[in-house]
């Protein structure tokens, strides 16, 4: 489908886009420390963290992309790798708070004081260093995303069932983090959150900060998924999406190629959320919510899905959109949200990405057939 | 309970011991509380079942005398003045100013006669059902002066089940006291061992320590004995809330089973058709509620119809609408459900608010009962049936009917049966119709016993699907299995690891089981079902 | 019958047995394949034609019975993929390409070389460019080389997907109709096709076509519910009267 003629076009916009991401992690900074507040081109702080946000959700929108797209892993439950990154940020976060909680206490997060902890558990050390929450960000989900795909390709369960079992692993996960005594701060999750890396995490220097390395981690994730699509890797990603079991009698290892691309994908959507919570300053276990994840998969499906830019253009217009509606008519999101899934299923199954390369296929066939009345045809 | 058997048991009561113990109960009236006490022998003589709510009135301080004529009559305040009611008869006879009847006082003394004098003529009611709750009372209070009258009982008792209550209350007297022979210990615990249950081991639990070896390893042999009895009940009951549990996993996964395990469709809208079935039984109620209360034990049973209707009209709707444009792409199919299920949630969240809805039980979903030690509900009971009686009739329609045999068809060879003439269109239609009219009908039994909100159906969707797969796509019976035994696991697992954890662990066994045998439980195996 | 040694054999089927849900599949087969013969399979509809190709390549796993490639290895404790490197090339009943990639990208998935991901991920495009050509020309699809497998008609498909095993260079190819729905002259260009490549491989055809069966003109080998009914060359088994009356009688 976007297979090889597709291919230069996209990657012009491939390159294109890391250059605007990279401008954009120059241009928004600047825009918010640089020109003064009454300025009309002052960005306010809100303003960047929230489009800081939108480009956390690009982020996990690519990891989708690259599971769903090129390899037809439909995963209900990438909103858990997300949460997962994003825990293992929002924890090093609360150690950082120190003494300065509410209960004053030296090392325990308010939560495990006021459920009378007397020590710190054993999975929360080490969470003091930085280095060690961003392995951790993207250790954890990648070795959920390891153990879950191993069990689960090496018994090829494909389709729609491994869509309900992913979406059952979130759910899981979800009550899991319900619970005071796993130690994540159960209902209320893990805020309150003071600085990061010795910076005051509500200064605007560090907000914008935080935009940039979204921006630049969403440019390398780009990268990387496009690179990982353009080898031949990608083309045996294609070819298991479209006929597995062919594939297999090539003697490609499929439940191998499955594995690494869907740890590899965990992984992003774990980077995406450790930026998504200092920017949001909260986790909670509503991030493992079933529906978080399936509203990840709807951003890749108006985006275009196998296109990569594709579910970053869907993750930053249904978000925006989401901004715009919850403010002014917050009733009729989840109308707009569901009708959203149910036009694009029916009506626009490429996508926004895939009109728009459908346009320019036509016009360029009727430019070829005005230049070539005659196009020249195989026998059936 | 007990005091219903009472009641029972007075109004069947011959009216001629009423005319005999007339003036007995009068001679309460004395001042004296030796004359009095004397009158209470008297009446405990008669073995008059009919003058128990007499004496309890005494004990209670509501027996008056009726200065006017000395009647003593229970009475009870009623504003300024006293409602008094015939003792033996219980015929009103009216109120009289507090200053025109005198209560009639007791002292300790008397209250322990009363009691052994209760104990005794209950002892000795006509009404077996009375007696053994009279010696169960006593079994409770292991009072030492209920012993003579349970002697009494226990030489003339006739009914052996009764007669074996009376031996345990006297046996639970008799452990109380503990300068009685080792050989009466022994027999005592033996019989108490015998009854078994929490009682009888609050009973066991202090002798275990006692300073006869014999009386303690009699004791701690019980105990053992009773303890392993008492896990097994437990055991049970956790089976029976199971099945329970089972049989609402079952109701809200058999409409799936067909949508998704006949069909292929992923509908992940289908709880919003449970939902829908719940809310259509509340519109039925607060229609009944504004017109016709009388009907209001009626409403499950009309509102059952109603809801299929609903749920499979809306079923046959999204078919017809967005389904049928997506066969064979199934993720796709997920997607649209998945946002068709956002809509409805928040078209009945516009519609009835966010709020849970009052849904009341009918009379005959309320109450309980007891099979040996476990208590199961009516409405349990009912759901159970009702889930069992939901599966058979489709199984009966799958199996049974042309629509069945068009159904099955379709499903194995959609083009050949096309080809032999069946509209598959419309077969596709009603199908999808079926089992949403399916989750419909789970609808009306949830709403008896889950909140009923906007988000009822979401609680249900993840469960539905696992169980679906679980038992193995395209196979009904599988899903009966898969339903209820997590149900059971479900319910033995909570009282070990929690019902969160639980929930949890069961989650992950069945994302384990799905690794094992990808194909669920009963797997149809062969060349034709691959991809 | 005598058990041949195994040894030099290309294909070594004995005793296999596969039952579905109570339904044989295949009952105790017994089936060898020399180094470089062509064989056609040929059988009524259910005589096991398809199941016998799927526990070779290991998409099954037998209930009984040995089955070794090379006259020593194994095949039943092997998945597909192991299978396939091993050097056992499958054709689907239907012709399965990938049909998002393009013809080129097609036979350069299936050219024999290093099946793991890192080795795809690092694999550098152009370096079997000279191999790919060669089997688009033996395949007639070099003209089309860049248009997307999923727009190429039926007979084509076959063709490349033919070519796709040539890539990936077998010793033993197995081949389920190859004809079906072709049209007379795509059916002989095949039959030409499938000789070339049986003169350096073992081939196990699987056909319904009598015409094609002739065309190939090879040992034939009658299946009949899931065991050898006869075998020998096609007019042997056309006149043997088990045969007749599997195929025309009841």
């Amino acid at each position: 489908m976007q297979g090889g003629i597709l291919l230069p076009r996209l990657d012009r916009a491939g390159l294109a886009f890391g250059a605007v991401a990279l401008g954009l992690a120059i241009l928004i900074p600047v825009l918010n420390l640089g020109i003064p507040a009454d300025s009309p081109f002052h960005m306010p702080p809100h303003v960047v963290a929230l489009m800081g946000k939108y480009l956390c959700y690009a982020l996990l929108a690519l990891s989708v992309d690259l599971v769903w797209g090129y390899c037809g892993i439909l995963s209900l439950g990438h909103g858990a790798f997300f949460a997962l990154g994003g825990y293992a940020m929002g924890m090093y976060l609360m150690r950082q708070i120190g003494p300065r909680g509410m209960y004053g206490h030296p090392t325990l997060p308010d939560f495990m004081v006021f459920l009378n902890w007397q020590e710190l558990p054993w999975y929360w050390l080490g969470f003091d260093h930085f280095w060690f929450a961003v392995l951790m960000v993207l250790l954890v989900p990648g070795l959920l995303a390891g153990l879950l795909g191993w069990l689960a390709f090496r018994s090829r369960v494909t389709g729609v069932y491994l869509s309900i079992i992913t979406q059952a692993m979130t759910f899981a996960l979800l009550l899991a983090f319900f619970r005071n005594d796993m130690g994540f701060g159960g209902n209320n999750g893990l805020t309150d959150f003071k600085d990061i890396l010795g910076a005051s995490i509500q200064a605007d220097g560090t907000r914008s900060a935080l935009f940039a390395a979204s921006a630049i981690a969403l440019a390398l994730g780009f990268i990387l998924c496009r690179w990982i699509v353009r080898s031949k890797l990608g083309r045996v990603l294609v070819a298991i999406r479209d006929a597995e079991s062919r594939t297999r009698f090539l003697g490609y290892r499929v439940e191998q190629y499955k594995l690494l691309v869907f740890v590899t994908s965990a992984c992003m959507a774990g980077v995406a959320g450790a930026l998504y919570v200092p920017q949001v300053g909260i986790i909670n276990p509503g991030e493992f919510s079933p529906a978080n994840s399936i509203e990840a998969v709807i951003w890749v499906a108006v985006g275009g899905r196998g296109t990569l830019i594709g579910s970053v253009i869907g993750a930053v217009l249904v978000n925006f959109g989401k901004t715009l509606l919850t403010n002014a008519l917050p009733e009729i999101w989840l109308f707009a949200l569901g009708g959203l899934f149910i036009a694009v299923t029916l009506f626009l199954p490429r996508g926004i990405v895939g009109l728009w390369t459908d346009y320019w296929a036509k016009r360029r066939e009727k430019q070829a057939a005005s230049i070539t009345p005659h196009p020249v045809t195989e026998g059936p | 309970m007990r005091m219903l058997l009472l009641l029972l048991s007075l109004l069947v009561t011959p009216l001629v011991w009423a005319q005999a113990t007339g003036p007995l109960i009068d001679a309460l009236g004395t001042d004296d509380f030796a004359a009095r006490e004397q009158a209470l022998a008297a009446l405990t003589e008669t073995g008059d079942p009919a003058i128990v709510p007499a004496l309890k009135a005494l004990e209670g301080g509501a027996l008056y005398r009726r200065l006017a004529d000395d009647k003593v009559l229970i009475g009870r305040e009623d504003g300024d003045g006293i409602a008094l009611t015939d003792p033996l008869t219980g015929t009103a006879l009216g109120t009289e100013p507090a200053g025109n009847v005198a209560l009639i006082r007791v002292n300790n003394r008397l209250r322990r006669a009363i009691g052994a004098s209760l104990g005794a003529l209950t002892l000795r009611s006509p009404d077996a059902a009375v007696r053994r709750t009279a010696a169960e009372a006593v079994f409770v209070s292991r009072d030492a002066t209920a012993l003579p009258p349970v002697d009494t009982a226990l030489a003339t008792e006739t009914d052996a089940k009764v007669k074996r209550s009376l031996e345990q209350a006297r046996a639970a007297i008799l452990l109380a006291d503990d300068t009685l022979p080792t050989d009466t210990k022994l027999a005592s615990i033996a019989t108490i061992a015998d009854r078994g249950g929490q009682a009888a081991l609050a009973l066991l639990n202090p002798l275990t320590g006692s300073t006869e070896p014999a009386v303690a390893k009699a004791a701690t042999e019980a105990v053992r004995l009773i303890e392993n009895k008492l896990a097994w009940a437990a055991a049970a009951q956790n089976i029976i809330y199971g099945l329970s549990l089972g049989s609402v996993l079952l109701l809200a996964a058999i409409g799936l089973a067909v949508t998704f395990g006949v069909m292929g469709v992923i509908n992940m809208a289908h709880g919003e058709m449970v939902m829908l079935g719940a809310y259509t039984t509340y519109v039925v109620q607060e229609v009944i509620r504004t017109h016709a209360p009388g009907l209001f034990d009626w409403s499950l049973l009309i509102a059952l119809p109603l809801a299929f209707i609903v749920a499979g009209g809306v079923g046959i709707l999204i078919e017809r609408g967005i389904i049928r444009f997506l066969y064979g792409r199934p993720l796709e199919t997920l997607l649209a459900t998945w946002g068709l299920s956002l809509v409805l949630q928040q078209a009945v969240r516009s519609i009835f608010g966010p709020t849970n809805m009052e849904v009341g039980n009918p009379a005959w979903m309320a109450g309980a009962f007891q099979v040996g030690d476990v208590t199961i509900t009516y409405g349990r009971m009912w759901i159970f049936l009702f889930g069992l009686i939901v599966f058979a009739a489709l199984m009966l329609l799958l199996r049974r009917t042309p629509l069945g045999l068009q159904m099955r068809a379709v499903t194995q060879n959609r083009s050949m049966a096309r080809a032999m003439g069946i509209r598959t269109a419309r077969v596709d239609a009603l199908t999808f119709g079926l089992g949403s009219g399916i989750a419909g009908l789970a609808g009306v039994a949830l709403s008896q016993i889950d909140n009923v909100s906007p988000n009822l159906g979401q609680g249900y969707i993840i469960d539905s699907f696992m169980i679906v797969i679980f038992g193995g796509v395209g196979n009904l019976w599988g899903t009966l299995v898969g339903a209820l035994s997590l149900g059971i696991v479900n319910k033995l697992l909570e009282p070990l690891a929690g019902a969160v954890l639980g929930k949890i662990l069961v989650l992950v066994g069945i994302i384990l089981f799905i690794q094992a045998r990808p194909r669920g439980l009963f797997a149809l195996k062969g060349r034709a079902i691959d991809h | 019958m005598s058990r041949p040694d195994p040894q030099h054999t290309q294909l070594y089927l004995d005793g296999v047995s596969v039952s579905f849900d109570g339904f044989r599949a295949l009952n105790n087969l017994s089936l060898i394949i020399m180094p470089g013969e062509m064989r056609a399979i040929i059988g009524p509809n259910g005589a096991g034609k398809t199941t016998m190709m799927d526990v070779i390549t290991g998409k099954t796993r037998p209930d009984r019975g040995t089955i070794l490639f090379d006259g020593d290895t194994d095949l039943t404790q092997m998945d597909e993929a192991g299978i396939a490197t091993l050097g056992i090339g499958r054709k689907f009943q239907k012709p399965t390409v990938f049909e998002s990639h393009t013809v080129w990208d097609n036979i350069d998935l299936a050219l024999a070389g290093k099946r793991g991901p890192f080795a795809s991920l690092f694999h550098r495009a152009g370096a079997d460019d000279d191999r790919i050509l060669a089997i688009l020309e033996t395949i007639r699809l070099s003209a089309r080389r860049h248009v997307l497998a999923g727009s190429l008609s039926h007979g084509q498909k076959q063709w490349l997907e033919i070519g796709m095993l040539l890539a990936q260079e077998p010793k033993l190819l197995l081949v389920d109709e190859p004809v079906a729905g072709m049209t007379d002259a795509e059916t002989a260009e095949t039959a030409r096709l499938l000789r070339e490549i049986a003169q350096t491989r073992s081939v196990v055809v699987v056909e319904h076509d009598m015409t094609f069966v002739r065309d190939l003109d090879v040992k034939v080998t009658v299946l009949h519910e899931g065991s050898v009914l006869s075998d020998g060359s096609l007019d042997h088994v056309s006149a043997d009267p088990r045969v007749i009356e599997v195929y025309l009688g009841r």
